[in-house]
């Protein structure tokens, strides 16, 4: 069984295995999303190879934990850039520049969305609402960072800061 | 930015200070009294639902359901592993109060759940919280952290023999896991995929064991009910809308935000707090209640107050509390795109009407929207929507196509126009 | 009960019923796609949509559960409506080329369709186009004809076990896959295809090859394990095209195993023996029936006058028809070398002299399931009887403490609730301690030749489940023996103990039988062991190939390199071109009328499907013919059924009559463990007999892979190996080398290592001591 392991770091594992304690032991399955999130964390994106760890690691079919890796979107089935950058265009937030905002990255990034720059450092893509409208335009910066009221001016300077 | 008026949620919050999400500042602010209450004097489980039923609070995630009777439906006396669950994976477009209320005041919610978990018999509570606000995620599980420190969370509360244990669960991105089935089996690792019901949650739910589930804002209002009394909670609102409710305002408005407010509040008042009309446009329509809820022209929205029935009466749903307010400069058709957009996209995929009818609904609105609609299209957008709504396992499939009914009921000259000169009649979002 | 109103028509349905269900009790079709009896309920497509009074919205039949009172209209306008608009969205993205769909023809969609769809589509946007994928050697895949019903994807989770098969992606970018990189390797897999209500998972064997309106149905039953499933066997120009499950909810439900759905491409095999066949001067020449069976008729008679009758071997397989083994037997013993043997692989003597009749179940297949607790003695259980390891699996989940006693930890894909993991070595003595295990907890004296193995905590823990599931209410334990105990060369102790567990422990014990045929070559009286152990003058062998089907494919080739006449009486050409004389093409079970009895004694018969290939006949004829050759009594039959008469007077009551798992005066010897390696040689799944051998598609599946040299990690590390190294494996004088696998299910000192299989033909017995070295 050791192998199975050997591809996630141990902080990984101890971080995971805190997650499987939450729930009842035959339940270890409930932990596969926090669990692949570590994962993408630490590997910067799933590998069919890295699914298959943390589902070995769960007991779990590695059919499941792909499902669960292709259903929910911040889960990243193909490499991205250093800073994913994802942008809500939904309506309430267009209604306050969440489009334009998108435009705006578009341009100055010099891409597309799904599309990440030559150098490797920039990923955007359009997402959907975030739960957080009142703070249009919003910015999720590698998934686990929002950035709030994101103008054009908003923009360059986060942009500024990850140079 | 929050404004709360008469706080229960917020009750005593002060958001300039960081630290206010604190158990020290709740504990000031009157924080577990009412756990402490419950514990010291045994009050009993009946009470605490007799409380709830006076209360007369309805559920905040949308539907409405009154949350005493609700409560009243867990088999209290059932021997096995029951589950709580709370519904923190707001996604509606349009409304963001749970991440307030997750990030300034998270021990509200841990002791309304606890008070739950008291008053069902359960022993086992999870929040799932979603995904793209994962700060929210990291503030509930430090404000656990904080809870199991204190003894109000684990095992023999306050030296009592209840014991309680309640955990955070996280989405990643999938709207469908707001639907309470889907939030189960998402969080027993799966798909989110919605379950056919019945059975209902009360009798099979998480790990098909009997299960309630309510949203945030719901278990949030438990505290100052079981503090003050049902009865005064529901004198801050109006019968049969009981207490204060969070309206997330957004759009063109001056100054969006979360309001706490009593229900029943004229919408002008509402419209008013936010500062206004951005730069002093005309009001055009206003999605009252997150984007699922029909669209309603401004005017009848100015008439309106915000609460449940009214609301209704005028057409639409309270839902979630999302006020989406969009001015003169709004197109519809646009609008209504990336509405149908949304839907589609977030979609499960499991069952037929919804898997295709949503990816239909989308490409024609998006057809006209790009100039390339036939007079013929609003008779089968109708009818397409039509045969999703009803037939779908879950809500969702009603939810993409009540703003397609909603827009075509109220502005339907407009798509016309937009038909017939293949162009907005007005400029833009 | 609760009283429900279906289209006007009261009746009464238990309770849980669901409207579908209700429905289909009075005959009345509910349109569905996702809704399958042996499945969990999905509801997902919701083409079964119906009204129910008072309900303000049409509801799912498959998922309603039926209410007292209830009035349901299947058909009313609500109804009809909601189910033209399912239709309609199930078509929009569906492919509407029927005729060049391979499912078309037989496609529930298509059905559906014609009584639905409008004519025209008011669809006009893009079509979505989904990649293929590959599932691996059996199933095809045509993606974008799929409708998302599931059906596949829970039959892997539910019924196969391991979801295999999964709906990745959301939304309108669903898509049925298996696991990126991975096929679909599960022993029952192609049930999909035949749960697959479109053209999405088709036949990749049959793929383009016929359409389903050319093809005649044809019952049948399966020649290869022994649940004896019930096959549609389709047939066009007198050649087998596809195999299919005939539902028998007794035998084999609406299943089939890959084995009984695939290994009909052997049939059509070029491998095919069309003609008689004689070797003169060392040179095959072919002839005709005449002449080589007068060749045999000649050599038979001159060897028995010289050598005695008996210098001649008669063997058969139980892969072969009861009326074919009959006349086998009665030629054996009217030649006056005494009865026909027929099981190879087992080796040990006392198991035959010590039966006290045909072995069997013991009880129903069915019943089987019902059983509280099961202990399964010696079995690859997956991959002997896959069916039968399915029907456990789903009674486990409905309560059934499963248990095993084997030299192997293989996944069954289910819960087990104990386990005994031991050197082949070993099963007599694992037995044991489960016997004395149960004899002192339910404080009876522990028979004397127990007494002194060691009890571990697992084996008690499987005792008290025994006696607890014997005890309890309408309750009862089983003990399952199979191959690898029959097999085993202490097969008569296994055999003893068991019967002493059953005994003590109230269980009732079975034999899952090797073959299609074993409990009716055994009702026949044929010897199970293997004839060619010793020297021989004349060998018959009838639909036996000795190096895949003896216990020790060097003794059995020895011997029949050094007889003087070697017959094979085979469909196909095989090793006996090296060794044999004269070569006899007699049918496979679908060219002639037969019948077998199965593991529950139950006789199916059935007819020939299509013609015999070329010159071949079927087996009972050749041996008709052989035997009034011969000049010898009793070989005048007009058909197969005047022979099955013969060989069964009393019929299914002659069969029941002999089952019995009793045996008698087998002295029990414990043993330690040997010291050195021991083999643990089983039959791979498409190895064991003549067809599935020779099914291509079959051959390509992971469980045909080269067989590997597999150890625990700990046996590795002792003898200095590890996964991906080369060893050399010794086997007595034999030799020859294998890569090694690490296989965390084996006892310490096991070296499993299949037989059965032409890579390994060249080594011994199947559980023989052996010896690695690094290559
Ligand atoms: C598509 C869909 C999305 C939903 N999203 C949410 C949500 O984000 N948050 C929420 O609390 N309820 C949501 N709901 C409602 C829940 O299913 C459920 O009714 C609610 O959590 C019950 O809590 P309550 O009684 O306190 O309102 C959603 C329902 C549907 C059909
Ligand atoms: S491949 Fe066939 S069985 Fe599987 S989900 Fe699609 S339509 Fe259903
Ligand atoms: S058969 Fe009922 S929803 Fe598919």
């Amino acid at each position: 069984m050791s192998d199975l392991n050997s591809g996630l770091s141990p902080d990984s594992l101890a971080q995971i295995d805190r997650e499987v304690a939450k729930y009842p032991a035959e339940q270890k399955r409930s932990a596969v999303m926090s669990a692949l999130r570590i994962a993408q964390v630490e590997k910067g994106w799933l590998s069919a190879d890295t699914i298959k760890l943390v589902a070995d690691y769960l007991g779990i079919a590695p059919m499941a934990a792909h499902e669960v890796a292709t259903f929910y979107n911040m889960y990243d089935r193909s490499p991205v850039g250093k800073y994913k950058l994802t942008v809500c265009t939904n309506l309430p937030c267009a209604l306050s520049g969440g489009a334009e905002a998108g435009e705006y990255l578009q341009k100055k990034l010099g891409i597309h969305y799904n599309e990440t720059t030559a150098d490797g450092k920039f990923t955007l893509k359009e997402g959907e609402c975030m739960g957080a409208c009142g703070y249009a335009p919003v910015l999720l910066v590698n998934n686990h960072t929002m950035c709030n009221h994101m103008t054009p001016d908003a923009i360059d300077r986060k942009l500024a800061e990850f140079n | 930015m929050t404004v709360y008026v008469k706080g229960v949620v917020f009750d005593g919050v002060d958001f300039d200070d960081p630290n206010s999400w604190n158990i020290d500042a709740y504990i000031q602010r009157g924080g577990y009294a009412a756990l402490k209450k419950i514990i010291a004097e045994g009050i009993t489980q009946d009470t605490i639902i007799a409380e709830l039923k006076t209360s007369s609070l309805r559920g905040r995630g949308g539907a409405g359901f009154p949350t005493g009777l609700k409560w009243s439906f867990m088999p209290r006396s059932f021997p096995g592993q029951k589950y709580l669950v709370c519904n923190t994976d707001e996604g509606e477009p349009g409304t963001f109060k749970d991440l307030d209320i997750i990030v300034n005041n998270p021990h509200a919610l841990i002791e309304g759940m606890i008070i739950g978990g008291y008053a069902m018999g359960i022993t086992v509570g999870y929040n799932y919280i979603h995904g793209e606000v994962f700060a929210a995620y990291e503030r509930f599980e430090a404000a656990l952290e904080e809870a199991r420190r204190a003894g109000f969370l684990g095992d023999n509360i306050l030296g009592s023999d209840f014991c309680f244990q309640l955990h955070g669960h996280h989405g990643y991105g999938a709207y469908i896991c707001g639907e309470e089935t889907a939030l189960l089996e998402s969080l027993e690792g799966k798909k989110g995929q919605p379950r056919f019901k019945p059975p209902f949650p009360a009798s099979y739910g998480l790990y098909g064991k009997p299960t309630t589930i309510n949203n945030t804002e719901t278990f949030a209002s438990v505290p100052y009910i079981i503090r003050e009394g049902g009865q005064k909670f529901l004198e801050l609102g109006k019968p049969n809308n009981g207490g204060t409710k969070l309206f997330s305002v957004s759009g063109h408005v001056n100054r969006p935000g979360n309001f706490e407010v009593p229900l029943g509040l004229p919408f002008s008042e509402l419209l008013e707090m936010a500062g206004g009309m951005r730069g002093g446009k005309k009001i055009k329509a206003v999605i009252p209640g997150g984007s699922s809820a029909p669209v309603l022209p401004g005017h009848i929205m100015m008439e309106t107050t915000m609460d449940y029935d009214a609301i209704a009466k005028a057409g639409s749903m309270l839902g979630s509390g999302a006020v989406i307010v969009m001015d003169e400069t709004v197109c519809m058709v646009k609008a209504l795109r990336r509405l149908s957009y949304f839907y589609f996209e977030e979609s499960c995929g499991q069952c037929t009407p919804c898997r295709e009818g949503t990816g239909w609904l989308y490409r024609v609105v998006d057809r006209i929207e790009r100039g390339l609609g036939r007079p013929e299209d609003l008779d089968l957008l109708e009818s397409v929507g039509k045969n999703i709504a009803g037939r779908t396992i879950c809500a969702l499939g009603d939810a993409a196509v009540m703003p397609v009914q909603g827009m075509l009921k109220h502005f339907r000259a407009e798509f016309l126009h937009h038909i017939e000169h293949k162009k907005c009649i007005v400029p833009g979002y | 009960m609760l009283e429900i109103e279906i289209d006007g028509t009261k009746l009464t349905v238990p309770n849980g019923t669901t409207v579908i269900e209700a429905a289909r009790s009075i005959g009345t079709h509910i349109p569905h796609f996702c809704y399958h009896k042996k499945l969990s309920i999905a509801a997902n497509c919701r083409m079964c949509l119906v009204q129910v009074e008072k309900a303000p919205k049409p509801l799912p039949a498959c998922a309603t559960p039926v209410n007292d009172g209830m009035k349901v209209f299947t058909h009313s306008d609500m109804a009809v409506k909601a189910q033209q608009g399912v239709m309609e969205f199930l078509l929009i993205n569906h492919p509407l080329d029927c005729p060049i769909c391979d499912q078309g023809g037989e496609c529930q969609l298509q059905d559906l369709a014609v009584g639905y769809g409008g004519s025209n589509s008011r669809y006009e946007e893009e079509k979505r186009v989904v990649p293929n994928k590959d599932l691996g050697p059996l199933i095809s895949t045509d993606m974008t004809r799929c409708i998302h019903c599931t059906r596949c994807v829970r039959f892997t989770e539910e019924v196969a076990g391991m979801q295999e098969i999964g709906m990745a992606g959301r939304g309108e970018h669903s898509e049925i896959m298996s696991f990126i990189g991975m096929t679909v390797d599960s022993e029952i897999s192609g049930n999909v295809i035949d749960l697959c209500p479109v053209g999405a998972l088709t036949s990749k064997p049959f793929r383009y090859t016929a359409r389903t309106w050319e093809l005649s149905r044809r019952k049948s039953v399966s020649p290869h394990d022994g649940l004896g499933a019930n096959l549609i066997v389709q047939v066009k120009s007198d050649r087998v095209m596809r195999v299919l499950p005939l539902e028998n909810e007794a035998i084999n439900e609406c299943w089939i195993a890959d084995r009984d759905r695939f290994a009909y491409e052997a049939l059509n095999s070029e491998q095919r023996l069309t003609k008689p066949m004689l070797k003169q001067g060392g040179q095959w020449i072919e002839t005709d029936w005449q002449s080589a069976l007068e060749y045999v008729g000649n050599g038979l008679k001159s060897i028995s006058r010289e050598y005695g009758a008996e210098s001649i071997a008669v063997v058969g397989t139980p892969h072969s028809t009861l009326e074919e083994l009959f006349l086998l037997n009665k030629l054996s013993s009217a030649l006056g070398a005494g009865a026909a043997s027929f099981a190879g692989r087992y080796a040990d003597a006392r198991l035959t002299k010590a039966q006290q009749g045909a072995t069997w179940l013991g009880l129903a297949i069915g019943d089987v399931a019902q059983s509280k607790a099961v202990v399964v003695v010696g079995s690859t259980i997956r991959k002997e009887q896959p069916l039968l390891a399915q029907r456990l699996r789903q009674a486990v989940k409905r309560g059934l403490n499963l248990s095993i006693i084997n030299p192997m930890d293989d996944e069954l894909f289910t819960k087990l609730s104990g386990k005994l993991i031991v050197r082949p070595d070993q099963m007599v003595e694992a037995v044991a301690a489960v016997v004395k295990a149960a004899a002192e907890h339910k404080q009876q004296t522990v028979p004397a030749e127990v007494a002194d193995v060691v009890v571990s905590d697992d084996a008690r823990s499987i005792a008290k489940q025994l006696v607890a599931a014997a005890a309890s209410e309408g309750g009862r334990a089983t003990v399952l023996l199979g191959n690898l105990a029959a097999h085993n060369p202490r097969a008569a102790e296994i055999a003893a103990l068991a019967n002493q567990l059953a005994a003590v422990t109230g269980a009732t014990l079975g034999w899952m039988s090797e073959a299609a045929n074993t409990v009716g070559a055994q009702v026949l009286g044929m010897e199970a062991g293997n004839a060619l152990v010793k020297p021989r003058k004349a060998v018959l062998l009838f639909n036996t190939e000795v190096e895949f089907d003896s216990h020790d494919a060097q003794v059995a080739l020895a011997t029949v390199k050094q007889a003087e006449m070697v017959v094979a009486f085979s469909a196909f050409k095989h090793a006996g071109v090296e060794y044999a004389d004269v070569l006899l093409p007699i049918t496979p079970f679908s060219e002639t009328a037969g019948s077998f009895v199965n593991m529950e004694g139950k006789l199916q018969t059935f007819n020939g499907v299509v013609k015999p290939l070329g010159d071949s006949r079927p087996g009972w004829k050749v041996l008709r013919v052989l035997g009034n050759l011969l000049g010898l009594e009793g070989f005048d039959f007009d058909n197969a059924e005047a022979v099955r008469k013969a060989a069964l007077p009393q019929g299914e009551v002659g069969i029941a009559a002999k089952l019995n798992n009793a045996v008698n005066g087998v002295v029990v010897t414990l043993q330690p463990a040997g010291a050195g390696l021991v083999r643990l040689g089983e039959v791979p799944i498409y190895q064991g007999d003549a067809l599935v051998r020779r099914a291509p598609s079959l051959q390509k599946t992971r469980d045909a892979a080269a067989p590997m040299v597999s150890l625990s990690a700990a046996t590795a590390k002792q003898a200095s190996v590890a996964a991906g190294d080369k060893v050399q494996v010794k086997q007595g004088d034999a030799q020859a080398q294998f890569t090694v696998a690490i296989d965390a299910g084996l006892a310490e000192g096991v070296v499993r290592l299949p037989v059965a299989h032409p890579k390994t033909v060249m080594l011994g017995a199947m559980f023989a001591p052996i010896q690695l070295t690094r290559a």
